[in-house]
C-alpha cells in the first residue's frame, strides 16, 4: 500500500509537470513536458545512439572505478600499516584531495588524449580518495582485544592482517566502494564534457548545442538509472561479502568529488 | 633455572607505566595443574601480570618463566581468555574455535573432531555454524573458552573471563569451569575482582593490593572437589572470604 502511494505520488508529480508545461506554454527548449522526454528516450534507443554511448560511458566508469578503487585500497593499506609511509605521503595525498579534481580534467585530456584512456584516468582520480580514507579507517579500527588475541596466539603480522584487519575493514571498504562507484561516473562524465568523441557526456553537450532539451532530459534520466544500477551492484556484492554486518552501511568518509 | 615442578615462576616482576608502578617486585610460583586465582581491585596490576605471562607485554624488571623457559613473547603453549569473548563476527562458532589452529597451522581436518568434542563439553553442540552475534553472552564466552583450549596449551590464562556476565550465568560458568578443569587438569591462572569467585574456584588465592601492585597474601583453599555452589554458604567459605576482604581493606583496596 505504501509502495503504491509512493508510485502514485511520482505519477502525480509527472502529471503536474506535464500540465504545467502545456498550460503555461513553457517553451520546449526551457522545460519540455515529460511526454517529450519519453519521446526523446524512445527515439534515442530506437536509433541505437543511446545504447552505443551508454556502453562507452559505462566502460569508462567501470575501468576508472577498478583503477581508482585498487589504487585507493593499496594506498589506504600502506598508510594504515606503515607509520613512515603515512608521515611522508599522507600530506601529499591530502593536498591532492583538497584540490577539486574535476579541475584536472582539461590537463588529463591534454596528457592522455580524447580516447578512453583519459576518461578512465579521470574517473579513477575522482573515485580513489573515498576508498582510500575508508580503507584507512577500517584497517585502523581493528579492535585492541582482537589484536591481543591474535598476538597471544603468536600470529605473524601478515596473519593479523589477513585474518583480522582486512575482514574487519570490509564494512568500511564497501562503504567507500559505494561512493567510489558513483564518483567514477561523475569523473567519466566530466572528462567527456571536457573532451571526447563519444559517451553520454558528449551526447548531452551536442544536444545542448542543438537545443534538444528533451533529449538532454532523457540522457539525465538514463544517467540516474545507471547510477542506481551501479550502486545496486555494489550493495548486492556487499551483502554477500560482509554477510555478518547487514544492518549498517558502515560510515562513509570522504564524500566530495 | 626454576625448579621443575613449578610450571610458572615469577621473580621480582615489576612493570611501570611512566611514573605509575603497576606491578612491584612480584614473586609467585604456580605448580603444574593448579587453579590459582589472583584477586584484587582494579588497578592492582593483576591484568598486567597476566599480560606479561601471556607474552603480550615485557616486564620493566624481573622475569617470568614457563615450563623452564623464560617468557619473552607470545607462546603457543598458552591459551588466553579475555574479559569479553573477542569472537570474530565473520567466523562461525566452529571457525572461531579453530582460529588458533589456523594461526598455528595445526591442520583443520585433524582438529575439527577435537573442536566438536570441546563444543559438546561446553554445551554448544548444534551451534557450530551459528555466527557469534546469534549467541548469548554466556554462550559466546564458552566458545572463547573452547578456543583457548583447542591447541591444548599447558596453561590457561583467564582475565576476568566472566566479569561481563550476569550473576546467574557467572555462577553457572564457574561450576562449568571447575568441571572442565577437573576433566582436563590444565594449569589455570584466573584473574578476578570477585572474592567469592576466587575462593569458590581456586586451590590457591593470591591477594593483590593496588598502586603499586603487590602480593599481600596467599591462601590455600582446600574444599573437596567438585565443589557445589552451596559451598559458598558454609562457614569455612565465609572465613576465607572475610580474611581476603580484611587484607584488601587494610591496603585500601576495597572502595
Amino acid at each position: 500500500m505504501r509502495a503504491f502511494r509512493r508510485l502514485l505520488l511520482m505519477a502525480a508529480l509527472l502529471g503536474l509537470w506535464e500540465a504545467a508545461a502545456r498550460l503555461l506554454a513553457i517553451p520546449a527548449y526551457i522545460l519540455p513536458p515529460p511526454s517529450a522526454v519519453g519521446v526523446g528516450l524512445y527515439r534515442g534507443f530506437r536509433s541505437g545512439i543511446f545504447i552505443e554511448n551508454i556502453w562507452i560511458t559505462m566502460l569508462e566508469t567501470f575501468l576508472g572505478f577498478v583503477l581508482g578503487a585498487s589504487t585507493g585500497f593499496l594506498l589506504g593499506t600502506a598508510v594504515a600499516l606503515s607509520r613512515r609511509f603515512e608521515y611522508y605521503l599522507y600530506p601529499i595525498i591530502i593536498m591532492f584531495q583538497a584540490m577539486p579534481k574535476v579541475a584536472l580534467a582539461p590537463l588529463i585530456i591534454v596528457w592522455f588524449g580524447l580516447d578512453l584512456t583519459s576518461k578512465v584516468i579521470n574517473a579513477g582520480l575522482v573515485c580513489f580518495f573515498p576508498l582510500m580514507v575508508n580503507t584507512i579507517a577500517g584497517l585502523r579500527a581493528a579492535d585492541e582485544d582482537r589484536i591481543s588475541l591474535m598476538r597471544s596466539l603468536a600470529a605473524t603480522p601478515a596473519q593479523i592482517f589477513w585474518m583480522l584487519r582486512l575482514p574487519g575493514a570490509l564494512p568500511s571498504i564497501f562503504a567507500g566502494l559505494e561512493i567510489a562507484m558513483i564518483f567514477a561516473l561523475i569523473g567519466a562524465i566530466v572528462a567527456e564534457f571536457v573532451g571526447a568523441q563519444s559517451g553520454l557526456g558528449v551526447l548531452i553537450q551536442s544536444m545542448n548545442f542543438s537545443m534538444d532539451v528533451a533529449g538532454q532530459f532523457s540522457v539525465l534520466f538514463i544517467l540516474s538509472l545507471i547510477g542506481l544500477a551501479l550502486n545496486g551492484i555494489v550493495t548486492a556484492v556487499r551483502r554477500r561479502v560482509v554477510f555478518w554486518d547487514n544492518n549498517g552501511r558502515g560510515h562513509q568518509l570522504g564524500g566530495k568529488p | 633455572m626454576p625448579p621443575q615442578d613449578e610450571l610458572i615462576a615469577v621473580k621480582g616482576l615489576t612493570r611501570r607505566y611512566g611514573a605509575v608502578t603497576a606491578l612491584d617486585h612480584v614473586n609467585l610460583t604456580i605448580a603444574s595443574g593448579a587453579l590459582v586465582a589472583i584477586v584484587g581491585p582494579s588497578g592492582c596490576g593483576k591484568s598486567t601480570l597476566l599480560r606479561i605471562l601471556a607474552g603480550l607485554m615485557p616486564p620493566t624488571e624481573g622475569e617470568a618463566w614457563l615450563q623452564g623457559s623464560r617468557i619473552e613473547g607470545p607462546r603457543r603453549d598458552i591459551g588466553v581468555v579475555f574479559q569479553t569473548p573477542v569472537l570474530f563476527p565473520w567466523r562461525s562458532v566452529l571457525d572461531n574455535v579453530l582460529l588458533p589452529v589456523d594461526v598455528q597451522r595445526l591442520g583443520r581436518d585433524k582438529m575439527r573432531a577435537t573442536a566438536m568434542n570441546l563444543l559438546r563439553m561446553v554445551g554448544l553442540e548444534g551451534f557450530e555454524t551459528h555466527l557469534p552475534n546469534q549467541l548469548s553472552g554466556g554462550m559466546q564466552q564458552r566458545a572463547a573458552l573452547v578456543r583457548a583450549l583447542i591447541h591444548d596449551p599447558s596453561v590457561l590464562l583467564m582475565d576476568e573471563p566472566f566479569g561481563a556476565l550476569d550473576a546467574m550465568t557467572r555462577e553457572q560458568m564457574n561450576v562449568e569451569l571447575q568441571r572442565i578443569w577437573l576433566e582436563r587438569r590444565k594449569t589455570i591462572v584466573f584473574v578476578t575482582h570477585s572474592v567469592g569467585e576466587a575462593v569458590f574456584l581456586a586451590d590457591r588465592v593470591v591477594v593483590m593490593s593496588p598502586r603499586p601492585g603487590r602480593i599481600v597474601d596467599t591462601l590455600d583453599i582446600d574444599f573437596p572437589r567438585p565443589r557445589p555452589l552451596s559451598v559458598m554458604n558454609t562457614e569455612a567459605f565465609g572465613v576465607h572470604v572475610s580474611r581476603i576482604r580484611e587484607k584488601l581493606n587494610a591496603t585500601g583496596g576495597l572502595e
